[in-house]
């Protein structure tokens, strides 16, 4: 067989059909064909596959139940919900609870994840050997066993409604869980919510004004001072002047239950401490990480120039660290938002728990209600995922 | 394409589509014969109906069942693979194909029957929603329940009526939603409601189970109808008949006076409806695919209906419930099999 060099480079056979295949980019090109191709046949036989076995078992399919009536009522929901609405409306309920328990638990770990972390690296003594025994303990204990332990340990410990203890300011503790009066606003109220509004947004400009003004002249102004009279005073001040508008709604004993106030069920708090305490030692672990993984130099440089622990601490160490933190954060904030389907273990009322449990079972629909629910989760751990690398982004050290 | 490559995808997508096929063709009871055992999907734990003991021995009346259905395909009671299942798992054990046939205190509705592609055989205890709560509530009615909170086990037919139920007669209730048995239980004992409901044979089997049954009381009112009963696949009419018949053989076992103990001497009677019944004559077994005398290896594994109900929850059990719509017909019941000829 003749070799000829072609003026592109390297060598090629020529004459012979089998030397087509054997040209790298060719051979590239039909191994991602082939790929997807397989891909693709593969979904669709899976696809027809299924399709064709639930029309042939007679299993009723596609998404026709969505506006049916549930018939079931679900314990809590943050919209209306009764037992005459669809199908649609309580996977509403459920996705909002879902994110709710989600959102407050990312909220608590991560103030008790950064506490802790920063705690295990204390001089003091006490306080670094507690650290350490809160995330050996917690981190090394299934999370199912933690919600079982919060919901039935609280639950076994509480007393039934009607020798309930009272708390202070009208409110209620028993095993049905905690009972607060709830807030009524009245005619005027509006405006000191304003006023509260105001004042954050005045407190933020403050802060850039003050910023600004320390880079230019050095001084430095009250800044946590100003903000909370801007903050809390003034529309406190607005609150008295017109009247005190707001009252209270206290729950009071009726029949079986507490009636009217707030209450925080039982099924939600274990959920939510349960899920907070065991991420919060994953996250302590991150953080610790990532500030030791800030040259010691730097500390050194900042206590040189006379900033105190605290600052170099915020100013210094703490956005450096960022850099190290937030990718296995985020990656713990997603475990967070998954586990959150363990709800159905303790009777909180979830996605997974109304709607691939009680609505699964009523329609009889498990491809259906199980792939909305993936997909759910997948987009809720998606647009996390996207926010997280955003901020990292944000975050990153910038190279002058 | 790579040869390699190709013959891989060719496997996979004819696996795929043979697998598809080959569970729609092949008949169960030609299944369970080649495996030589029988899937049973059964309740995880519920005294009475279906409770494994501590050397894992299954026992209850749906689990007998389960055997009488070993006993009449594959002559030999034991050959029973108990598969547990939770209210939520058990239909999908069912269609998938995991399990031949499903006996776990499951009631009988047109839903099920039309939109989850099975179809039940018979109603092997007729049960009926109740109430339970602990006597030191001091309620004697469902009708005083107004604001309660309720337990109550999702993926059931009881979510659905106690929903009915406080509508209808114009009361409010907190729901409290678990997947598992145990867990609702628990949460119920531990005062987190005040109601915990389930079918009434349910209620009765986790009061015997307290230490002390007198501090929980079961409510007089029964709120719905729960016909419990086996279920199998919908497009297997063999299989379907044979479970059917089984259960119908265990009525009819009991109606002639056929018991596990006189079963062989019972053999030479010369009443015809008797030997008939227990294949003496006749070609009775053959026609649904079973042998002539599968009645009497039925009884003789695990007694007719009478004695499966009186062992399991009757007199001879903890839970001492009366016979009442399930006794037969001719004794003020209301079970009933066809003849047997």
């Amino acid at each position: 067989m003749a070799v000829v060099t072609t003026e592109r480079g390297p060598p090629v056979r020529t004459a012979s059909q089998a030397a087509f295949f054997y040209r790298p980019e060719v051979r590239q090109a039909i191994y991602q064909i082939v790929t997807v191709v397989a891909l693709v046949a593969l979904f669709y036989i899976l696809v027809t596959n299924t399709a064709a076995n639930l029309r042939r078992q007679n299993i009723a399919s596609g998404f026709g139940f969505i506006d049916r009536t549930a018939g079931f009522d679900v314990s809590q929901h943050l919209i209306a919900y009764d037992n005459t609405m669809t199908y649609g409306r309580a996977f509403l309920v459920g996705l909002l609870n879902t994110l709710l328990v989600a959102a407050l638990g990312i909220a608590f770990a991560t103030a008790v994840g950064f506490l802790v972390g920063i705690s295990r690296l204390s001089r003091n003594w006490l306080v670094a050997r507690l650290a350490t025994v809160y995330v050996e303990v917690i981190r090394n204990v299934p999370l199912l066993l933690q919600l079982f332990f919060w919901y039935f340990a609280v639950l076994k410990s509480l007393p039934v409604p009607r020798q309930s203890y009272a708390l202070p300011a009208g409110g209620f503790l028993n095993v049905r869980g905690l009972y607060l009066p709830a807030p009524v606003p009245e005619a005027g109220f509006e405006m000191v919510a304003l006023a509260v509004l105001i004042g954050i947004v005045a407190s933020l400009v403050l802060r850039v004004v003050a910023n600004r003004r320390q880079m230019l002249t050095g001084q430095r102004l009250p800044v946590l001072w100003l903000s909370l009279a801007l903050i809390v005073v003034v529309p406190l001040g607005l609150f008295i002047v017109l009247g005190k508008p707001l009252s209270f709604d206290y729950p009071e004993l009726k029949g079986f239950n507490f009636q009217g106030g707030m209450v925080l069920q039982p099924e939600f708090t274990a959920l939510l401490l349960g899920l907070s305490i065991y991420t919060a030692s994953f996250i302590a672990e991150i953080v610790r990480a990532g500030i030791q993984g800030v040259p010691k130099g730097q500390k050194e440089a900042a206590l040189a120039i006379g900033l105190s622990n605290g600052q170099t601490l915020r100013l210094v160490v703490i956005p450096q660290a960022m850099r190290i933190i937030i990718p296995p954060l985020t990656s713990q904030y997603l475990n967070l938002i998954k586990n959150s389907s363990l709800a159905v273990a303790i009777g909180y009322p979830d996605l997974v728990s109304v709607w691939s449990g009680t609505v699964l079972n009523q329609t009889g629909q498990a491809v259906e209600v199980i792939l909305v629910t993936m997909c759910v989760f997948l987009s809720i751990s998606l647009v996390t995922s996207g926010f997280m690398n955003w901020f990292n982004k944000h975050m990153a050290l910038v190279e002058r | 394409m790579n040869p390699i490559l190709k013959a891989a995808l060719a496997g996979a997508a004819g696996l795929v589509v043979t697998a598809g096929v080959a569970a729609a063709q092949t008949k169960t009871l030609d299944t369970v014969k080649q495996r030589g055992s029988l899937s049973c999907g059964v309740n995880v734990g519920l005294a009475g109906f279906s409770q494994p003991d501590d050397k894992g021995n299954w026992t209850g009346l749906d689990v007998d069942y389960c055997k009488a259905i070993a006993a009449a395909v594959l002559g030999d009671a034991t050959k029973v693979k108990y598969v547990p299942t939770t209210a939520k798992e058990r239909f999908t054990a069912l269609q998938s194909g995991e399990i031949d046939v499903l006996v776990r205190n499951t009631t009988w509705t047109i839903a099920r029957d039309s939109s989850l592609g099975l179809i039940f055989a018979g109603v092997n205890y007729y049960d009926g929603q109740g109430f339970m709560v602990k006597a030191s509530l001091g309620v004697k009615s469902a009708k005083e329940l107004n604001g309660a909170t309720v337990c109550v086990q999702t993926g059931t037919t009881t979510e659905l009526n106690l929903a009915d139920y406080f509508k209808s007669n114009n009361m409010t209730y907190k729901p409290v939603v678990f997947e598992k048995l145990d867990e609702t239980v628990q949460a119920y004992l531990a005062g987190r409601c005040d109601v915990y409901t389930t079918d009434q044979s349910g209620l009765y089997s986790i009061r015997v189970q307290q230490p002390k049954p007198e501090d929980h009381l079961v409510l007089p009112e029964i709120i719905s109808k729960e016909p419990l009963g086996p279920s199998v696949r919908q497009g297997d009419d063999q299989w379907l008949t044979i479970v059917k018949w089984v259960h119908f053989a265990l009525l009819d076992a009991e109606e002639a006076g056929v018991t596990q103990a006189n079963v062989d001497q019972m053999a030479s009677s010369t009443n015809p409806d008797i030997k008939r019944l227990l294949g003496k004559e006749g070609e009775l077994g053959k026609g649904i695919g079973l042998d002539n005398d599968f009645v009497a290896k039925v009884v003789k594994a695990v007694g007719n209906y009478g004695e499966i109900f009186e062992r399991n929850v009757g007199s001879g059990s903890r839970l001492k419930i009366a016979r009442g719509l399930n006794n037969l017909w001719n004794k003020g019941g209301i079970q009933y099999a066809p003849p047997m000829r």
